[in-house]
């Protein structure tokens, strides 16, 4: 987070008046800046660590008084981590899932990932007829809010596609964990219009001299695609990934319509929204089970986070 | 390149990853076979016949509630070898209408709205029952019950489980200590709140958080007020829109119920003013009961699984409830409830067994007998409910006397019952007059 204000600062350098533009600089990199964004930071963490302790305080205290009062009471229990991961029954047993998020998760990532940089590389370094409109369409698509393909695209899984009475495609007829494909197939769909745009303004930014140089060395397209561009497009491929997987593991809708809320396939999300019970009797489950699926997103981004910045910076500045 | 290796890492944990949640999803799913010649089995043989089929359920009830669900129906999976696929979810209301617009509907839905039922056999989408599941049913259930899933005449759903509005939680132990005592008509009622006021102790406690859905128990509070001041006909006419919202009538018991709701005298023990109502969640709002600091609790009986664990719900326990007394006992006894409905998106012959099963006598009385349950079902044995509450709440349902009435937030258009009418009730308890907030509601009923 401590990258951005330097960004920032340069940012302003190369619009304003630079006198101006260096005075501000030097504001924002003062210890008060420093100091308050210190402050900012620390306030905004309060919620989280606030959940946090809770979810290590036995029930009747979750439930009558504040979390702060663990500093003057201090009473530790690991009950709610027993209770959400391995209590039999339908309490509990987020730990099998898990296996169901990960296993929608890591699909959805890879295929839009592999589609997008295909495309990309395709409408930015190959000269086709009409080029321009379908890079527009993509783009366009962006704003289609995807609360509006969820009835259509449910249909076309169950009842295929019907042209005036004649039958195009068949329905998809999925039963139990085969629904992962269906889950698969909308997060690629709804992914893959942000993901053409991004890694498109990424690749058609990679120097014309390198792919000139390569082709007349006789590299043909998929060569090129393999041994010049996907080495050099790791920032955005990265960046997009972290983007994505964040999205698909905390994404609740689309996972509650296309793979149902059965235990074969429903991801944590949804299991996380039923931990309370029929009245929300028991939401002191919630505090352990919050963190319990927070713990894959965080080890995702601390480990990637340096090709993050980078690589969505690298492709928003053209666009 | 470091990165490269990294890559190739993530992709070999990506496949990894898959194959075990692929062979994690693999296992388990063992085929079910009929046990149908067990002697146990001899009630279910008028369902027999669809072994091996598969029939889904989709409802709004999770978590223990469903495991307690799936057990109750064990003994007619293994005897009929019908496989029962049930589904909860909170989202169910939203949910449903997704799913049967997608064409991937549920063979049966438990639907605690008759508005949303009515919404779905408008469109089509709801079989009528069959023959057996309706003699079944008419058999078993009031035609009080059988009304509200009745449209143009015909049977789109069967009740199954019930609740009872109409309660006032109390603590049995401190009303002893105190020498107060039960009231049975609204005077005694309000003389005995302000005798508790007078002792410094505020009567009442109440709260009407509730997430999304903000508002509801001050709605069931207005519903159960209007039935006793008003009477059953009226109340009729209110929720199908046959007299306006904010009739005088309906007025007039808003204001009564505004005597307590809104008295900055009685409201709101252990909470503060009558302002945090709005801001209490409804599964605190009688917590306060068993520490001494409010003395009754106008909720539903199924609040008996709020209360703080170890504490004894009975009529000498802890906590427990009185019938919410009548304002002219004479008129007789109006009760206000709610319930939910099985309807049928698919007509084959082993979703009617289970439609039919479900409104049986053998059913209500095993789902029953696992507690926290209760039916309006007329063949439902008060000495298989284990819960002193719901035992009180089977004899109110099952008395000659009673008037039910179903929960009129359930019965309006969803904008309405479950939109504007909770927001208004919000606007209400935060200050605002009662026809300000009658005239908005009414304007929303299009």
């Amino acid at each position: 987070m401590t990258t951005a204000t330097p960004t920032v600062g340069a940012g302003v350098q190369a619009t304003g008046t630079p006198g101006r533009a260096a005075r501000v600089r030097k504001r924002l990199n003062s210890r008060t800046a420093t100091l308050v964004s210190i402050v900012i930071a620390l306030l905004w963490t309060i919620p989280t660590f606030g959940l946090f302790i809770s979810s290590f305080r036995p029930e009747d205290q979750i439930k009558t008084t504040g979390w702060w009062t663990f500093f003057s009471d201090p009473q530790f229990t690991l009950e709610n981590y027993q209770e959400v991961l391995f209590s039999t029954g339908s309490s509990g047993q987020l730990a099998s899932y898990f296996i169901n998020s990960l296993a929608i998760t890591i699909p959805s990532v890879l295929f839009p990932l592999a589609f997008a940089s295909l495309a990309a590389y395709a409408l930015a370094w190959i000269n086709f007829k009409g080029r321009d409109w379908v890079y527009i369409a993509i783009f366009a698509l962006q704003i289609v809010p995807l609360q509006m393909a969820l009835v259509p695209l449910l249909k076309f899984f169950s009842t295929g596609v019907t042209v005036a009475g004649v039958q195009i495609l068949p329905a998809w007829d999925l039963v139990d964990e085969q629904k992962f494909a269906q889950v698969w197939f909308a997060h690629t769909c709804f992914a893959l219009p942000f993901a053409v745009f991004l890694l498109h303004n990424f690749i058609s930014q990679l120097p014309g001299d390198l792919m000139e140089a390569a082709r007349v060395d006789g590299a043909t397209h998929p060569k090129i695609f393999r041994t010049i561009v996907l080495p050099l497009i790791t920032p955005a491929l990265a960046a997009f990934g972290i983007f994505q997987f964040l999205w698909v593991w905390n994404d609740l809708l689309v996972a509650l319509i296309f793979a149902g809320g059965g235990d074969e396939t429903a991801p944590l999300t949804v299991r996380l929204a039923e931990l309370a019970g029929t009245r929300g009797n028991e939401w002191q489950r919630l505090t352990a089970g919050a963190f319990v699926s927070i713990v894959v997103p965080l080890i995702v981004f601390l480990s990637l986070q340096r090709f993050f910045v980078r690589g969505l910076l690298a492709g928003s500045v053209k666009g | 390149m470091a990165f490269a290796r990294s890559r190739q890492a993530l992709a070999i944990a990506g496949v990894l990853g898959l194959a075990l949640g692929v062979t994690a999803c693999g296992t388990g799913n063992d085929k079910k076979s009929s046990n149908a010649s067990k002697p146990e089995c001899a009630a279910y043989e008028k369902y027999q016949g669809h072994d091996g089929k598969k029939v889904t359920i989709y409802s709004s009830i999770r978590d223990i509630e469903a495991d307690r669900l799936d057990q109750s129906w064990k003994q007619f999976e293994d005897c009929t070898g019908i496989d029962i696929d049930h589904e909860g979810s909170g989202e169910f209301e939203a949910q449903l209408g997704v799913r049967v617009d997608g064409g991937n509907a549920p063979d049966l839905a438990f639907i605690p709205q008759p508005g949303l039922l009515k919404r779905f056999v408008d469109s089509g989408k709801i079989k009528e029952v069959g023959a057996d599941t309706k003699a079944m049913a008419e058999q078993n259930f009031t035609p009080d019950w059988l009304k509200y899933s009745t449209v143009n005449g015909k049977l789109y759903g069967v009740p199954l489980g019930s609740n009872v509005k109409s309660y006032v939680w109390y603590s049995p132990k401190t009303f002893k200590d105190k020498g107060w005592s039960v009231p049975t008509t609204w005077d005694e009622l309000i003389a005995l709140s302000d005798k508790i006021a007078a002792s410094g102790t505020k009567p009442w406690c109440a709260g009407i958080e509730s997430g999304d859905a903000t508002g509801w128990p001050a709605t069931d509070w207005i519903e159960d007020v209007l039935l006793r001041t008003q009477g059953v006909e009226v109340y009729d006419q209110w929720t199908t829109h046959g007299i306006p919202f904010n009739d005088p009538k309906v007025a007039d018991a808003v204001d009564k119920a505004g005597t307590i709701l809104k008295n900055e005298k009685y409201m709101n023990g252990g909470f503060g003013g009558v302002k945090s109502i709005a801001t209490t969640s409804f599964q605190e709002a009688g917590t306060p009961i068993t520490t001494g600091k409010c003395a009754m609790h106008r909720q539903a009986s199924f609040y008996a699984n709020q209360w703080p664990e170890g504490t004894k719900v009975a009529e000498d326990g802890d906590v427990f409830a009185f019938y919410f007394p009548a304002v002219d006992p004479s008129k007789g006894k109006p009760v206000l409830g709610a319930g939910e409905f099985v309807s049928a998106f698919a007509d084959r012959p082993e979703v009617q067994a289970v439609q039919t099963y479900l409104a049986s006598g053998e059913y209500v009385n095993s789902r029953a007998k696992i507690g926290d349950w209760l039916s309006a079902n007329k063949k439902l044995d008060i000495n298989n409910v284990p819960n002193p509450v719901d035992k009180l709440s089977v004899q109110i349902l099952q008395d000659p006397k009673t008037e039910f009435r179903f929960d009129g937030s359930d019965l309006m258009p969803a904008a309405v019952g479950a939109g504007t009418f909770w927001k208004g009730m919000v606007d209400w308890i935060n200050g605002k007059d009662t026809t300000t907030v009658l005239n908005g509601i009414e304007g929303s009923w299009k």
